[in-house]
């Protein structure tokens, strides 16, 4: 045997010619075709990990709620009464650029799946979305699509899209980003697994029929993109949240009655990963029959049936004598099943087409031992970063002028156009609305509360990736604190160019340390997660963007915060490390056209405590917010009410520019009642942190003041419009 | 009393609408699978939110097909009382038991948020508990949910006082500013001629509990139990 034209065969494999030899080592000879494709998208960077995993493993995955760390579909923390929260963060970039509605729905639809794989009803989405300037159509038709692709998906299958972030940056343009979050809930007896149990026990395939869309659609997600990215579009895969509904309904009512022993979805590389994955969790082997797999097309090879990544596909091991009621369950909503295969104790992933063998490899050179790199890396910090004054950013352009920009900016605006496109009430849990800060979600028949944030800023971790991410996990621990949460577990999306060069495997090592190091801290597991490199077009990297998606709870509605003004009078604190900077600041970026400065070493003791106190003081927080892009000024609009806005006295130490929009890791803004003042202030004395007294709650109006002379005053309602309509007037044209 | 929710193939509000029904409302509630033709228990029928069939087609328009369907029509004929939220009420477009049909929203997208309708006509099942011209805050989510009827069915439709909430601002004016979906006549909701199946747009099982941010839905079932309890 053996290939002619072995380079290029190779070179459409996306597989070195040293993987090759490896290949041929371990088989003991000449792959076949339909071999070296499963190699190829087992062994890619999107499904093997090979650049990332040596790092990864610095990441803290242990803890006292953790039931399941990583390696299975998803990550299972216990939050009490007998309940589970099963969550994970993936992206679905690469397809979201070629085709931007399909490429988002699928998305949703992959993280759905692996949640109810675990056995957990999907209860919550969220969504840390990257664009290009709005400014330009082509990114307009891609944040367009994307936002209309998650809610065609997600409202139809009836799960609530319940926040996120959506952000703008020209670095995103030829590379945006779409990260999902899914968290379902079950009882803690009830979570499955994804691990073959029982030699001779029988497989199945449910679902949706395969077709040829999304063959190679893995090793796709782990190159970088050039021009002749028109041609990628038949790798994307087309979704249907209507086959995924009845799945989930199917799934969790067959696991519920027992007939399931183990279960996984085909995502990325199909058939092929989630037979390979079955097996080897449990230390077993696994045979399978493409001639009995259903197919929407005619004259499929093995090869193709293997790697097709069509949706809505699930492979379920049925309890052993069972296998009636499983396939009389799927029946009832209407869906195929077929026996494709049984598991075996021969270590080995065994593909037949009738008679004959078409792929015979050992499970484990597929998964443990597939290919594992070292790859060197650059330190980037020195050449990125360099030290500013931030008295050489002020007094260039008026406080109206910058108020007005900062509120006219996508990135800033209210987000009404895209969350109000998503169904986020559907289930009937949701308590705190999309577009402030963390979500907050009910759990019924309990006292609990679950709250949940995805973060990122690619800024600070493009000028410092330690310190940089560090800070994204200080801020997301501050956006649960801030609504009385105790975070209890994270998941991440680790955004980044292409980790063959240097400078980029720089940037992800340093996050993913900083990611651990600041995890570690605050004594947050991660439980799972996902790395999308390659994010590259034309040798243009995006910003490194690892996005931390945070887990807290709350017991007792009593214990909520939220972060809306509530009585006129009310008096506005700043809380915590008040020490704002322009370095990496949204203000820079946007007024001075630089991504600049030293980022400050992240305070974690300072965070930590003002995660404490909020939580201890619930009873004496009318409002609570965290500080983060965009400063104080950009934090204050959480709050706003359309009867309540605020009046601000800047204190003389700062300017008002480094007042309102400088940035700094642990800081929150919190609204009392004024009857509470004393005992605010002593508690805020006892935890010995500091604080500042910043203004007040008043009607109808913004005004801020220095000095005793006013240096902006707004009407709310013509401050709120313009807030409002920063994204609609670029997109309703 | 005893309430039925259908459950049709892709319907995702029927567990909510059954939780406020059953555990809010404390009527004993079941769902009703979409296959099922026996309704003769309930004293009440909801056809609930969702995608039906993926809503694949046009909304609603697969689940009329549904055998279920046929049952709901000799039910509805023999005085019982249905409602059909959303895409129920899409549904009951479809199979003709009401008059109209739904459009794209008018923005083209998918709308889900907190609106006001005024309510108007009370003298119905569904808003016996309900003052004169109130107006309740209730979630809409949908992206089919553009009214609209031949100009002599809407005058049929408003000269038997069967429009029976509009979209409204918050106290109670009505114009094409507050009209979030294009509807004729800000039209939210709809009954039949004989007065027992109402058509809403709103979910009023996302507004029946407190900590969800408004109980205003909670008067639309109130007035059913109400009025099921003195026909009795």
């Amino acid at each position: 045997m053996g290939f002619e034209n072995l380079d290029k065969i190779l070179e459409e494999h996306n597989l070195t010619k040293s993987e090759y030899e490896r290949i041929v080592e371990i088989l003991g000879r000449e792959p076949n075709i339909t071999e070296l494709g499963v190699f190829s998208v087992m062994w890619s960077e999107h499904c093997s990990y090979k650049s990332s995993r040596i790092h990864l493993k610095k990441l803290p995955t242990k803890g006292k709620r953790v039931v399941q760390g990583p390696g299975e579909n998803a990550g299972v923390v216990d939050i009490g009464d007998g309940y589970v929260a099963v969550f994970k963060i993936e992206s679905h970039n690469h397809p979201s650029f070629i085709e931007p509605y399909q490429g988002a729905a699928t998305g949703v639809g992959g993280i759905l799946r692996d949640i109810f794989t675990m056995g957990a009803r999907p209860v919550a989405v969220m969504d840390s979305l990257r664009f290009g300037s709005l400014e330009k159509p082509l990114n307009r038709q891609i944040f367009k699509g994307v936002v209309a692709g998650i809610s065609g998906y997600g409202n139809s299958v009836g799960v609530p899209t319940v926040g996120g972030e959506t952000c703008f940056d020209d670095s995103f343009t030829y590379n945006p980003l779409v990260n999902v979050f899914c968290l379902g809930i079950t009882k803690k007896d009830k979570v499955f697994y994804a691990r073959a149990k029982h030699v001779g026990a029988k497989v199945f395939y449910a679902g949706a029929k395969t077709g040829r869309d999304g063959i190679h659609g893995a090793t796709m997600a782990s190159a970088e993109f050039d021009d002749s990215l028109e041609e990628k579009r038949p790798n994307v895969q087309v979704g249907d949240p209507f086959k995924e509904k009845l799945l989930i309904e199917a799934c969790l009512e067959a696991m519920d009655k027992g007939v399931v022993s183990s279960i996984q979805d085909m995502g990325a590389a199909g058939l092929t990963s989630s037979s390979v994955e079955m097996a080897d969790r449990g230390g077993k082997g696994i045979e399978i029959d493409v001639s009995k797999v259903p197919q929407r097309e005619e004259g499929m090879t093995p090869y193709e049936i293997l790697l097709s990544e069509s949706q809505e596909r699930m492979l379920i091991v049925a309890e052993p004598g069972r296998e009636n009621e499983l396939k009389k369950i799927f029946n009832k909503w209407d869906l195929d099943i077929v026996e494709i295969g049984q598991i075996t104790d021969s270590g080995k992933f065994v593909v037949r087409e009738k008679e004959k063998i078409v792929a015979e490899i050992p499970v484990s050179s597929l998964t443990s031992s597939a290919p594992k790199y070292d790859r060197p890396y650059l330190n980037i910090v020195k050449s990125r970063e360099k030290e500013i004054d931030n008295n050489d950013y002020i007094g260039k352009f008026s406080i109206e002028k910058i108020i007005n920009g900062f509120l006219d900016d996508p990135n800033i605006g209210k987000k009404n156009w895209v969350f109000e496109q998503y169904d986020h009430m559907v289930q009937t849990n949701t308590v705190v609305y999309p577009g402030r800060g963390a979500a907050v979600i009910r759990i019924k028949g309990t006292d609990k509360f679950l709250t949940m944030t995805v973060d990122g800023n690619p800024d600070y971790v493009y000028l410092n990736p330690y310190e940089g991410t560090k800070r994204i996990v200080a801020e997301s621990y501050l956006n649960i604190s801030v609504t009385g949460a105790e975070p209890v577990g994270a998941t991440n999306c680790l955004n980044f160019g292409n980790p063959e060069k240097p400078e980029i495997m720089g940037e992800f090592k340093y996050a993913v340390e900083g990611m651990g190091d600041a995890s570690k801290f605050f004594e947050i597991p991660i439980t799972g997660g996902n790395v999308s490199f390659y994010n590259e077009t034309n040798g243009a990297a995006i910003k490194p963007t690892p996005v931390y998606g945070l887990v807290g709870i709350v017991e007792g509605e009593d214990n909520i915060i939220t972060s809306n003004f509530k009585d006129e009078g009310d008096l506005i604190y700043l809380v915590g490390n008040l020490k704002p900077d322009f370095s990496g600041s949204f203000y820079l970026k946007k007024y001075y056209k630089r991504v600049e400065g030293v980022l400050k070493k992240t305070p974690l003791e300072i965070v930590k405590k003002v995660g404490t106190f909020l939580r201890e003081n619930v009873k004496l927080i009318k409002a609570a917010n965290d500080v983060s892009q965009g400063g104080v000024f950009v934090s204050l609009l959480d709050f706003i009410t359309d009867r309540f806005g605020y009046f601000l006295q800047i204190p003389e130490v700062f300017s008002p520019e480094l007042f309102l929009f400088g940035e700094t890791a642990g800081m929150v803004i919190v609204s009392i009642s004024s009857e509470n003042q004393y005992n605010f202030e002593k508690k805020l004395r006892e935890f010995s942190l500091d604080f500042r007294k910043i203004g007040a709650v008043v009607s109808e109006s913004i005004k801020i003041e220095m000095l005793n002379k006013i240096i902006y005053v707004s009407s709310l309602k013509s401050f709120i419009k313009r807030y409002e309509n920063a994204i609609p007037k670029r997109m309703e044209v | 009393m005893k309430f039925g929710v259908v459950v049709f193939p892709g319907s995702n509000c029927d567990y909510d609408t059954y939780h406020v029904l059953n555990n809010v409302m404390g009527v004993p509630t079941s769902f009703i699978w979409h296959k099922d033709t026996v309704l003769s228990d309930y004293d009440l029928i909801v056809l609930p939110g969702g995608f039906s069939y993926g809503d694949y087609l046009r909304s609603g328009a697969i689940a009329r097909f549904s055998p279920v369907m046929n049952a709901v029509k000799e039910y509805s004929e023999k005085g019982g009382l249905v409602l059909g939220i959303c895409n129920g009420f899409q549904v009951l477009l479809e199979s003709g038991l009401l008059k109209g049909a739904m459009l794209r929203n008018r923005n083209l997208h998918f709308i889900c948020k907190h609106v006001y309708i005024k309510v108007r006509n009370i003298n119905t099942p569904f808003t016996n508990a309900l003052k004169e011209g109130q107006v309740l805050r209730i979630p809409i989510a949908h992206a089919d949910g553009n009214y609209f009827a031949s100009e002599e069915d809407l005058k049929n439709i408003g000269a038997n006082n069967q429009i029976v909430f509009q979209y409204s601002d918050n106290n109670g004016k009505i114009n094409d500013s507050v009209n979030p979906n294009g509807s004729l006549l800000n039209i939210a909701a709809i009954i039949n001629e004989n007065g027992n199946v109402l058509g809403m747009m709103p979910h009023p099982e996302r507004a029946s509990e407190k900590i969800l941010g408004s109980t205003d839905g909670k008067y639309i079932f109130k007035s059913i139990i109400n009025y099921l309890k003195n026909r009795r």
